[in-house]
């Protein structure tokens, strides 16, 4: 761990402005991602902007009839809202599907999207990784690599090579419902539709999104569609609690005289962001609940998939889990 | 007076260990403390060509860097390196040379006045080396595999025994037959506690160690001898241990590297290893075994070969006893068992609870378990058919051996009759359920131990031993037998160990603290009930003048006569008619090695499992668990629970979920925090029940105890894997069983 400074700015203008002024400085937040990155040497800021002090923690009604998700609210808060848990369950069991309770109470919405991902690699200094040291190489692409990436992966030229995954369990639920990510820079502010906020790797897989330095995250808009009756959240993992995804899957579906509508399914712990295909969702769109055939949206979702020795069994899991998921979401199947 | 033996006593540590007032061995406030930080090696194999440490040392606050260049003279000869634990071979030296031996070798220590401070240094600090290539994977090399060398260890863990009657000929003839390879990963111990050295440099070069250890002894031993000390000069604490499984029964590289700072420093010193770097020592084995059983048509096993491969460092051949358990466990008449080692370029593998018998047990288990479905005979039906009171190949009955009740008990209550033997014959929508139990067998040994008693002025009792307490539950019922020994209210009885000082008793493992040190404990305050008595005939108008010590029975802190027990002396009085001084005794107890050479003595266990098992993600859940057990007697049936239920989940996890993974291409353990390192949080334990089986056993030792560390985990793995199977119908040989391999 190296030397650090340390400012609390009470309000959005002075936090962007110190982060902007201050070479290697970064935000925190619930510090539960950086504190241990910090630990392991991998993050080396030299000034943390703790953003606590910011009044972005509430959870209000947008115009458009949505949510507006502050990003200091924390993973828990965000969880147990009653207005989430009535209107968007599907985001309120994907977050607390992840990470343990404790967790969740420090976690902030904000500090999830950024959390970085699990790749053994990337933590350990003593081995090569594109993503912490750009050109160094890939160490889990030939190595351990049963937690990584089946779909979207840079694995072409070794200098840019690399197969993580985007760990989290709450923004594929994002992804899922086309959250949007409303971001205060110094040119003011933007929105960014959540497909475009996480990346893939390509030929900079150092960078897991498309943020601009010193951009700050200060909301996530939840449009009104919600698809409160019709959703599953699927998280397939090492254990019963507390391990991240070797896969999962959120589904959200809207079915009118039994025949789906619309359809929307993210997959997480596949690839670098969470995974969705339109046209594979299209599939669905008129199809009987009955007989739909939610085998070939699973070959659709996956297709092009890649395993990398210990991840090879991702593809089968992820085809299982999404067939599984559209079939609890209808409400074919028992949701446990 | 039995008040507290075989009582459900609450721990007495309890109070000062969830109030924080137990103090660990980092957690020790001492003046003018400096802390070291460890640098890990990177490599696995090859030669630091150069370590820059002018940066670091020139942070205002670092006081050293300690590498092989600048490392004081240390003793020569690899036998002063060598702990109590240590197997045979050439055992590890920090800082020795720039030779690397194995990822994570520690390679430089930075000291500085505070820890932040040291670990900043240690970011700043340049090493170069010349890598060679390293062999770290276990299945490349088996070619290699060799006989272990003997030594000293193996009076402990005995070779293989040698083969009896003909396998191959046996094996050949037998209509059924079913082999396989089991295969199980290398695991870490991880306690709670990270290892830890607070070193105090006190006047005259004294040092006195707070160390996390398993072995008070066994660590003031090793800093004598490497350091050239005297063992007066050197006194080790160890008071509390947040957990160590195994890990603490050789002294960890932090101590060596606390001490050198401290002593070329002239001031204390604190080094604590990380969580990354407690993969960086002992680690249970990497082992694959063969096992080939043959039986007859009625089930009678015939013939068994178990042949099993463990991985070890180059330097040291560490050994356990994997593959003995199938030639005690049935009555087979023609067995082969070996057991090779193969050297690898990695630290040395370290005793792991239940070390060898949670490695071959389950392997045993589960080929029986393959063996009684091919001959269409129910699992527990087949182990009864083939049981022995007898250890064939020792050629002696067992002390004690109630396993049948533990069959009878653990069947019962787990509901076994009703199982149906198909595989996948019972589901819930997309859940498989499957039943299945097997066998756990462990050493019930006993050594030399010493112990203090003492009537303090106070008229309390105070006794101790340099044992430890690693979380079993030894500081209380080391005190439930002073008490009832000498009659005393628990609460006037304080037990103490873990300091050098202390009665000499042996490192604290393999489930023998309870019967060595306990034993010792009991003949301490046994002599001195003696002594007391003696003192108490002298008495002026003593009522005992005539009596003798089979007259008089110890009770509620007095000395009363059987005959009429208003007759009493308190033991107050006896202390107050010493001058008020206090009367103490101490002694050995030794096993009676003579009556003890007629018996094999071994702890069983039976566990009956039963899993969940999603038929299209390969998740497994364990839903419920029964273990029966055939410990001897049970001292106190509220810490032994708390035992067997701790082995009854690291069984779990050994099953399901444990695995540290090492990639070849850098000879690096990976998954080194508790993210990636699974052991089973609150939501994969559900059902788990323990039942004691009555078991008394004059032969073990005077308490009749046969110990409970590791007894509770041994049987779990193979219940679990067969219980897989017959939800399944898949035999899954390589453990842990993650999903992917049930897809
Ligand atoms: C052991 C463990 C298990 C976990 N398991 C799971 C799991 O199963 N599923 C899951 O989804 N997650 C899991 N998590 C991850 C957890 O959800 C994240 O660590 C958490 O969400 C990060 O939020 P934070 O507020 O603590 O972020 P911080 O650690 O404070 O920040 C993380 C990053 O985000 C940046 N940042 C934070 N807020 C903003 C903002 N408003 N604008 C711009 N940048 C910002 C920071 O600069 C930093 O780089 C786990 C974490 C741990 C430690
Ligand atoms: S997968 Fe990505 S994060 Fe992991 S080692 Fe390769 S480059 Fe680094």
């Amino acid at each position: 761990m190296t030397n650090f400074s340390y400012f609390r700015p009470g309000d959005l203008n002075s936090a962007i402005g110190d982060l902007i002024t201050h070479e290697g400085a970064k935000f925190i937040a619930g510090g539960t991602n950086l504190l241990d990155l910090m630990k392991e040497n991998v993050e080396r800021p030299a000034r943390l902007v703790d953003i606590n002090q910011l009044s972005f923690n509430s959870i209000e009604e947008t115009e458009g009839g949505g949510l507006r998700l502050g990003a200091l609210m924390t993973n828990a808060d965000t969880a147990y809202h009653e207005n989430v848990q009535n209107r968007y369950p599907l985001l309120s069991h994907a977050i607390l599907a992840g990470a343990s309770a404790q967790l969740r109470n420090m976690a902030t919405n904000g500090g999830n999207l950024f959390q970085r991902t699990r790749c053994y690699y990337f933590y350990d200094l003593a081995t090569p990784c594109n993503k912490r040291e750009p050109g160094s190489g890939c160490g889990a692409i030939r190595g351990f690599n049963r937690i990584h990436a089946i779909l979207g992966t840079s694995d072409q030229k070794p200098e840019t090579a690399c197969i993580a995954t985007h760990p989290s369990d709450m923004c594929v639920a994002l992804a899922a419902l086309d959250a949007v990510v409303r971001v205060t820079g110094l040119a003011g502010e933007r929105t960014i539709p959540f497909a475009d906020f996480h990346r893939l790797p390509g030929d900079e897989p150092w960078r897991d999104n498309t943020i601009n330095p010193g951009e700050l995250v200060t909301a996530i808009d939840l449009p009104a569609k919600g698809f409160p009756q019709y959703y599953a959240y699927i998280k397939l993992r090492d254990r019963a609690s507390y391990a991240f995804a070797l896969v999962s899957v959120a589904v959200a579906l809207e079915i009118e005289n039994n025949r789906i509508t619309d359809a929307r399914i993210a997959l997480g712990g596949v690839a670098h962001k969470p995974w969705r295909k339109p046209d594979a969702e299209a599939m669905l769109i008129g199809q009987a609940v009955s007989v739909a055939d939610f085998q070939s949206v699973a070959e659709a979702l996956t297709e092009g998939a890649k395993g990398y020795g210990h991840n090879t069994f991702k593809i089968e899991l992820a085809k299982r889990a999404i067939v599984r998921a559209l079939q609890q979401a209808a409400k074919l199947e028992p949701t446990p | 007076m039995i008040t507290y033996v075989g009582k459900p006593v609450n721990r007495v540590d309890g109070v000062a260990k969830v109030t924080g007032k137990a103090k660990y061995a980092a957690e020790y406030k001492v003046p003018d403390l400096v802390h070291g930080w460890v640098i890990s090696s990177e490599i696995a194999k090859g030669t630091i060509t150069r370590i820059q440490t002018d940066e670091a040392l020139q942070l205002p606050g670092v006081i050293q860097v300690f590498t092989h260049e600048n490392r004081p003279d240390l003793a020569w000869f690899d036998l002063s390196y060598k702990d109590q634990d240590a197997p045979p071979g050439s055992p590890f030296r920090p800082l020795r040379d720039a030779e690397i031996k194995f990822s994570g070798q520690p390679i430089a220590l930075v000291v500085a006045e505070t820890l932040e401070l040291a670990r900043y240094a240690a970011s700043l600090i340049r090493v170069e080396y010349e890598v060679e290539n390293h062999e770290t994977e276990f299945e490349a090399h088996l070619s290699r595999a060799r006989d272990p060398k003997l030594g000293l260890a193996s009076l402990l863990k005995p070779p293989p025994p040698k083969p009896r009657g003909n396998f191959d000929e046996a094996f050949a003839a037998a209509p059924v037959q079913v082999s396989g390879e089991y295969v199980h990963s290398a695991e870490h111990h991880n306690p709670m506690e990270m290892f830890a050295s607070t070193v105090v440099y006190e006047k005259n070069d004294k040092l006195t160690i707070y160390d996390k250890t398993q072995g008070a002894q066994n660590s003031q031993l090793y800093v004598s001898q490497v350091f050239g000390l005297s063992f007066k000069d050197v006194r080790v604490i160890s008071s509390y241990i947040g957990g160590a499984f195994g890990s603490g029964l050789r002294p960890q590289y932090q101590l060596f590297l606390a001490v050198l700072a401290a002593r070329e420093l002239r001031r204390s010193v604190r080094v604590s290893l990380t969580r990354q770097q407690m993969f960086t020592f002992g680690h249970r084995p990497v082992t694959i075994q063969d096992i080939k059983l043959g039986a007859s048509e009625d089930g009678t096993i015939t013939a068994i070969r178990h042949d099993a491969f463990a991985e070890t460092s180059r330097f040291e051949d560490y050994t356990e006893i994997v593959v003995n358990w199938s030639g005690m466990l049935y009555p087979i008449p023609n067995s082969k068992l070996t057991y090779k080692l193969v050297p690898l370029d990695v630290f040395t593998p370290l005793d792991m609870r239940a070390p060898g018998g949670v490695t071959g047990v389950p392997a045993l288990e589960c080929a029986i378990d393959e063996l009684a479905f091919k001959l269409g005979i129910d699992p527990v039906e087949l182990r009864l058919k083939n049981y022995t009171d007898r250890d064939m190949d020792a050629d002696l009955p067992y002390s004690s051996k109630e396993l049948r009740e533990c069959f009878r008990q653990g069947a019962e209550r787990f509901g076994w009759a009703n199982r149906n033997p198909q595989p996948r014959s019972t589901r819930r929508g997309h859940t498989l359920i499957g039943w299945g139990m097997a066998t756990g067998i462990w050493d019930a040994t006993q050594g030399p131990a010493r112990a203090e008693a003492v009537l303090t002025v106070n008229g309390k009792l105070r006794v101790s031993s340099a044992t430890a307490d690693i979380g079993t539950g030894t500081y209380t019922i080391m005190t439930q037998i002073a008490a009832d020994t000498l009659g005393m209210p628990i609460a006037d009885v304080l037990f103490k160990l873990g300091d050098s000082d202390m009665p000499l008793a042996p490192i604290e493992g393999g489930s023998w603290t309870a019967a060595t040190v306990g034993s010792a404990v009991k003949v301490a305050c046994e002599e001195l009930g003696k002594k007391l008595f003696k003192m108490a005939r002298k008495m002026k108008n003593s009522p005992f003048a005539r009596a003798n010590l089979d007259d008089v029975l110890f009770a509620d802190a007095h000395i009363r006569l059987k005959s009429d027990p208003s007759v009493a002396v308190s033991l107050r009085e006896i202390v107050d008619q010493n001058g008020g001084h206090a009367v103490s005794e101490t002694s050995t107890s030794t096993p009676n090695f003579l009556k003890l050479r007629k018996y094999a003595r071994s702890a069983h266990s039976a566990a009956f499992v039963e899993v969940e098992v999603d038929e299209d993600f390969g998740t497994v859940r364990v839903t419920r668990a029964v273990t029966a057990v055939a410990g001897g007697r049970i001292l106190n049936p509220k810490t032994a629970r708390s035992q067997i239920l701790g082995g009854m989940v690291w069984g779990i996890s050994k099953a399901l979920e444990e695995e540290s993974v090492l990639d070849h291409q850098f000879g690096r353990f990976m998954n080194h925090s508790l993210a990636e390192y699974h052991v089973p949080v609150n939501a994969d334990i559900q059902n788990l029940d323990v039942i004691f089986v009555d078991e008394t056993d004059t032969i073990v030792n005077p308490l009749g105890v046969k110990g409970l560390g590791e007894i509770g985990i041994v049987a779990m793995p193979a219940a679990i894997a067969n219980a897989v199977f017959h939800a399944t119908g898949k035999r899954i040989r390589n453990l842990p069983i993650t999903l992917d391999k049930l897809l």
